[in-house]
């Protein structure tokens, strides 16, 4: 969405916890009487707060695919809504990315709270099973590991065939010169709205499959640094590139794993001044890099 | 050049030239119907009382010194600007102060921008793709596939405006001449009816200009162009109808030679 049709976007995380918070919401109903205080209908933090019944926004998360298909559905509705409201009234650059933070920010707030019904921040926590499979069995860590790989491939090949298709050249086009896709006929907003959409999904769908793998959810997956993060792995792997996205993420995170065990309170600054050195070094992230060394092998080769 | 045959080659539907209507049609067959427009931008008044008739399949140019409002009339016609008062009429009914960008560009009416504007990282082929008269809804264009008409039709039309040896480039790679008639073959692949044209020769060479001064003949009568520019000779060259703007309203209207004489463009231009 950043590379190809230029809306950078710092709220994603936002999308990604709801579809987190949805598949916690299942687990959490799994549970049933073996929780501290063995309610079969009540999550723990529902009893301690002394709450009687289940509200209505946790009915039928007792199934999974229906907490499957809401992980999906409510960041796509939440962002279909939010959008149309920015790129009707023609919200674009940096103002764009200054309320997705807003909106990640706000949903962290209301998360925080007790009252709403979700854990407050301790958030949703002691899962037990998925599917029948015990959640801290290896078996089934490793069952997760699969879908999730299955997963990137179905997403990555969704994205190519958006990209590839005409509609794909519009979202670029868009990039170019938004006011000329317009005087086309286009409706510059209807693509936009398309593009975050799908891409609200899929974080999603992310945040589904992430939550069962940590077994936690809490409302500081909202915070605004881990949506920044996720622009950094684009920026890092390459903008405008679908492999650059996927390589960015693994790169960073595994960059992030060893540093924050070797020396934890350097990782944020390390995070900034990466993100500082790519756009200045290489604005077109590894595989901008990679095509360049690769280009200029070829003209030595030729030469 | 090969615009002749380009223009020949019209959907008969897209100009409705029933019989029975000859009589009413030639009483008022105005394309473009612009009566008192009046907008002004912080106190400015960019258009003062602006009244303007082009007629169906006339060629058009405009002229006037800076400020006159010559693209602030194009970004009413256009609906980029919204009028404080006045009336917009295309092809005799459909009121454009009500429609925005999108609506009025499907509805025929294509703008070329004073600065080129391109999709720079785009192929020639594919800024003319996306240009292609048609569909525009959004999960069309997802599983939209070029059909050999389609193909046919961008064929001809990089044929017209000489990029035909260029179409897998980058638009970017192109000359600021070679763009301007990228950014008018978009406007012919997509088949409209009203043209408006922002200084199409500027940063052209000689030769360029005439060449595009040929283009732009040859749409004459299929199609209703008005021409914004400055280039007197251009101008000249293509000897039609001549409209002086100044202060946001008409000042002459007529033959070049007409407008050249009158006393008061010589006053605006030459100053007093």
């Amino acid at each position: 969405m950043w590379g190809y049709a230029g809306i950078l976007s710092l709220g994603h995380g936002a999308f990604f916890a709801l579809g987190g918070y949805c598949m916690g919401m299942y687990l959490m109903r799994q549970i049933g009487t073996r929780g501290v205080y063995g309610n079969p209908e009540l999550p723990d933090f529902m009893v301690f707060l002394n709450w009687k019944e289940l509200p209505w926004y946790w009915y039928g998360f007792d199934s999974f695919a229906f907490a499957a298909l809401m992980a999906i559905l409510v960041p796509g509705v939440l962002a279909f809504v939010f959008s149309w409201f920015a790129f009707r009234s023609r919200v674009t650059g940096v103002y764009l990315s200054i309320i997705t933070q807003a909106l990640t920010f706000a949903l962290m707030l209301a998360f925080f709270r007790n009252d709403m019904g979700f854990g407050g921040n301790n958030g949703l926590t002691d899962f037990k099973d998925i599917l029948g499979f015990e959640v801290q069995a290896p078996e089934t860590r490793l069952g997760l590991y699969v879908a999730s790989i299955v997963a990137l491939g179905l997403s990555f090949l969704v994205c190519r065939f958006i990209v590839a298709s005409r509609l794909g050249r519009v979202l670029l086009a868009l990039r170019d010169a938004e006011s000329r896709v317009r005087f086309l006929g286009y409706s510059v907003t209807n693509a936009k709205l398309f593009a975050f959409t799908v891409s609200a999904m899929l974080a999603g769908l992310a945040g589904a499959l992430y939550v069962p793998q940590v077994g936690i959810i809490n409302p500081s997956e909202f915070s605004p640094a881990n949506s920044i993060e996720i622009a950094i792995w684009v920026a890092v792997g390459g903008r405008g590139t679908l492999v650059g996205a996927v390589l960015g993420a693994g790169l960073v995170n595994w960059f992030k794993t060893w540093l924050t065990g070797a020396a934890p309170e350097v990782w944020l600054f390390f995070l900034g001044a990466l993100f500082i050195l790519v756009t200045l070094a290489m604005p077109a992230g590894v595989v901008g890099l990679v095509r360049r060394l690769r280009l200029r092998r070829a003209q030595r080769a030729a030469a | 050049m090969n615009a002749g045959a380009l223009a020949m080659r019209k959907s008969p539907e897209a100009r409705p030239a029933p019989a029975a209507s000859v009589a009413l049609a030639t009483a008022a067959d105005s394309m473009l119907y612009l009566d008192g427009v009046s907008v002004s931008f912080d106190g400015f008044k960019a258009l003062n009382n602006l009244s303007l008739t082009v007629d169906r399949g006339e060629l058009r140019t405009v002229i006037g010194p800076n400020g006159a409002g010559k693209t602030t009339m194009m970004d009413i016609v256009t609906g980029k600007t919204k009028p404080d008062s006045g009336v917009v009429l295309f092809d005799n009914n459909v009121d454009l102060t009500r429609l925005d960008e999108t609506a009025i560009a499907n509805l025929g009416i294509g703008r070329k921008f004073q600065k080129p504007t391109v999709f720079e990282n785009l192929s020639v082929f594919e800024n003319l793709e996306l240009a292609l008269k048609g569909e525009r809804r959004i999960w069309r264009a997802l599983l939209a596939r070029l059909c050999g008409e389609d193909r046919e039709r961008v064929a001809e039309t990089l044929a017209a405006i000489g990029l035909a040896d260029r179409a897998q480039e980058a638009a970017g790679a192109l000359s600021h001449g070679q763009k301007q008639w990228l950014e008018i073959g978009m406007l012919l692949v997509q088949d409209q009816q009203l043209l408006l044209l922002d200084e199409p020769v500027a940063g052209m060479t000689d030769h360029e200009t005439r060449q595009t001064a040929e283009l732009i003949l040859g749409l004459a009568g299929t199609r209703t162009v008005v021409v914004v520019e400055h280039d007197m000779e251009f101008v000249r060259s293509l000897g039609a109808r001549v409209t002086v703007l100044h202060e946001g309203s008409v000042l002459a209207e007529g033959s070049i030679d007409h407008v050249q004489n009158d006393s008061r463009v010589i006053e605006v231009y030459l100053g007093r």
